[in-house]
């Protein structure tokens, strides 16, 4: 590990959250990369934000309320038709619980 | 005045095919035609003529049999490759979506067919709209029509080019951190990123929620116009489109400009070195100042920060978009030894290099202990930039600036190093930041690169007509026509 602000284990750990699967290229030139831009944003530091909101939105969004009607939605077929795999009724993916 | 371009635009197509003078169906077919001769832009992924061709046959039927059509009848629209397009491909020109059908139109989609405009292809893009020269496509960059040497801008690279190659009367892109109006400064086209809420982002594949905007490519202001009002408007599907009066844009652009007063970052151009981005800068403000405009000098002393909040803030809600992309309901599926390999592996191969980097340093960003120190930091920083444009908009009406720090650059060019190219955003991203209004004008071509340049205007929320206004007298002061010589001849 060298002085940089991030390591090569933080990359890893960070890439597991991410479900990225890297190999060791990819983790170094990752590594360099993000250093340089977080060094880069480091800049940000130095600005007094006491007292401020942070701005989730720039604009105030009113999030108007649509009427509570039933309106028509995908048919199964249609919501099933791009799935990678599917049994017809649901999307079919790997086994989550070990001994189901 | 303008010469008109060498292909008819929004506004001219429309009226000829209502008032019966030209048929759908033709002016289709010219535009499929130029489509496939200009195949070596790359400028799209998906060319659907018979869906094009069946489309435009029934506005002509609709015609004949006397029924009105509407303001963008037989209209040809190209559209980025991030908008849903029901039943034809949308990738986001990723691997992770090869062949994906979406089962539904976007909303803009759906306004564009609803006023009689035909779909005609899918445009290429950077990969999940990340990018600045439409090189992280995965499936090849698109070439710049004005140069085939230097990238077209992204991410809406593909869009850009197509509607400089007079493919399309007009092409839909979207605008992040400046992706419509950066191509557009890069291939000579208008480009309008309207205010956030300005319209309906349901169909548009999300990148960063906070930012993302569909925006309107064209050769000249007033057919960026005409689109912008049939796009406008609230949509139940998309809780953050406002519910604001849609005014007459089209007309806005006849509007007289003198008495505006538009204000100037003068200590930012001092820091432009391209000699040809600041020329087009002074002759913009000199033809405003000509056309009875007061210059006011501005300052927005936090822009300088918009590169650093841009990518922390973009990346962070990139990082939580993209999770959806999994291999379970869509797209790819790489299978793993179970649950967990499945998405790595899935995700490891269907992302490019540049989506990986911004979900890692998204990740990163949003993880447990540096939360705060970047991700609210950064939304505490765009505070300050939004303060300082509502302190700005009490002293003018407009910001005018360049659009991009220099016209196009090479292929190849940048792609070893992200920052640099990171910084290619740093006149876009303080109007995204703020979520106002802002807009690419074509000025002409610059003397030492040949290439086209111009500038941006920005205006407060949801001022699109002060906007288009300012773009219409810069236009038609300009003398600049969008017809690039590698395609056209001659010098347009």
């Amino acid at each position: 590990m060298d002085d940089g602000k991030i390591s090569s284990e933080q990359v890893r750990h960070v890439a597991r959250l991410a479900r990225l699967q890297l190999d060791d290229v990819e983790v170094e030139a990752l590594r360099g990369q993000l250093d340089a831009i977080l060094g880069y944003v480091a800049a940000l530091d130095a600005v007094d934000v006491t007292a401020l909101l942070p701005s989730f939105h720039a604009i105030p969004i009113l999030s108007p309320l649509r009427e509570d009607v039933a309106t028509p939605g995908l048919t199964r077929e249609r919501a099933l038709a791009a799935a990678p795999a599917s049994d017809g009724e649901g999307f079919a993916v790997p086994k989550v619980l070990e001994g189901a | 005045m303008s010469e008109p371009s060498p292909v008819a635009g929004v506004v001219d197509t429309a009226e000829a095919v209502r008032a019966g003078e030209q048929r759908a169906e033709d002016v289709v077919a010219q535009h499929v035609a130029r489509a496939k001769a200009r195949a070596d832009l790359n400028a799209l992924l998906h060319l659907d003529e018979e869906r094009a061709l069946s489309a435009a046959r029934a506005v002509d039927e609709r015609r004949a049999r006397g029924e009105a059509l509407g303001a963008l009848a037989g209209v040809p629209v190209v559209l980025k490759d991030n908008l849903c397009l029901d039943g034809v491909p949308t990738t986001c020109a990723s691997r992770i979506l090869e062949g994906y059908r979406p089962p539904y139109n976007a909303d803009c989609v759906e306004r564009l067919i609803a006023e009689d405009a035909v779909i005609i292809a899918k445009a290429n893009m950077d990969e999940f709209a990340m990018g600045s020269s439409n090189e992280n496509s995965a499936f090849g960059p698109v070439k710049n029509p004005w140069d085939l040497t230097r990238a077209p801008g992204g991410s809406s690279g593909g869009s850009a080019a197509a509607t400089a190659a007079g493919i399309g009367a007009v092409a839909l892109g979207s605008d992040t951190g400046g992706s419509v109006r950066q191509p557009g400064a890069f291939c000579g086209v208008v480009a309008i990123k309207p205010t956030y809420g300005r319209l309906s982002r349901y169909g548009l594949i999300a990148f960063a929620s906070s930012l993302d905007q569909v925006g309107t490519m064209t050769r000249d202001v007033r057919d960026g116009a005409r689109v912008l009002r049939v796009l406008a408007g609230h949509d139940k599907r998309d809780a953050t489109s406002a519910v604001e009066p849609v005014p007459d844009y089209e007309a806005a652009c006849a509007a007289p400009v003198s008495g505006l007063r538009v204000g100037v970052l003068r200590a930012a151009l001092d820091q432009v070195e391209d000699p040809d981005v600041r020329a087009a800068f002074s002759a913009a403000e000199q033809s405003l100042r000509d056309a009875g405009c007061d210059i006011v000098d501005i300052e927005l002393p936090h822009a300088h920060h918009g590169v650093s909040v841009y990518y922390l803030v973009a990346t962070a809600e990139a990082s939580s978009n993209l999770a959806r992309f999994d291999g379970m309901r869509f797209g790819l599926r790489v299978t793993g030894d179970d649950l967990l390999s499945t998405y790595e592996r899935t995700r490891a191969q269907g992302f490019g290099p540049e989506v990986k980097r911004r979900i890692m340093l998204g990740t990163y960003a949003l993880s447990s202990g540096y939360y705060d120190a970047f991700y609210i930091k950064a939304q505490k920083v765009r505070t300050l930039m939004v303060q300082d444009y509502q302190r700005a908009f009490e002293r003018c009406d407009a910001v005018l600036s360049p659009t991009a720090p220099t016209p196009a650059f090479g292929l190849g060019e940048k792609t070893g190093d992200p920052l640099a190219m990171y910084l290619a955003d740093i006149f876009t991203l303080p109007p995204s930041l703020a979520g106002l209004p802002a807009m690419h004008v074509p000025v002409g071509l610059g003397q030492a690169s040949g290439l086209p340049v111009g500038v941006q205007v920005t205006t407060p929320a949801f001022t699109e007509v002060r906007m288009l206004q300012l773009a219409a007298a810069l236009e038609a002061r300009s003398g600049y026509v969008c017809a690039p010589p590698a395609l056209f001849g001659g010098a347009g």
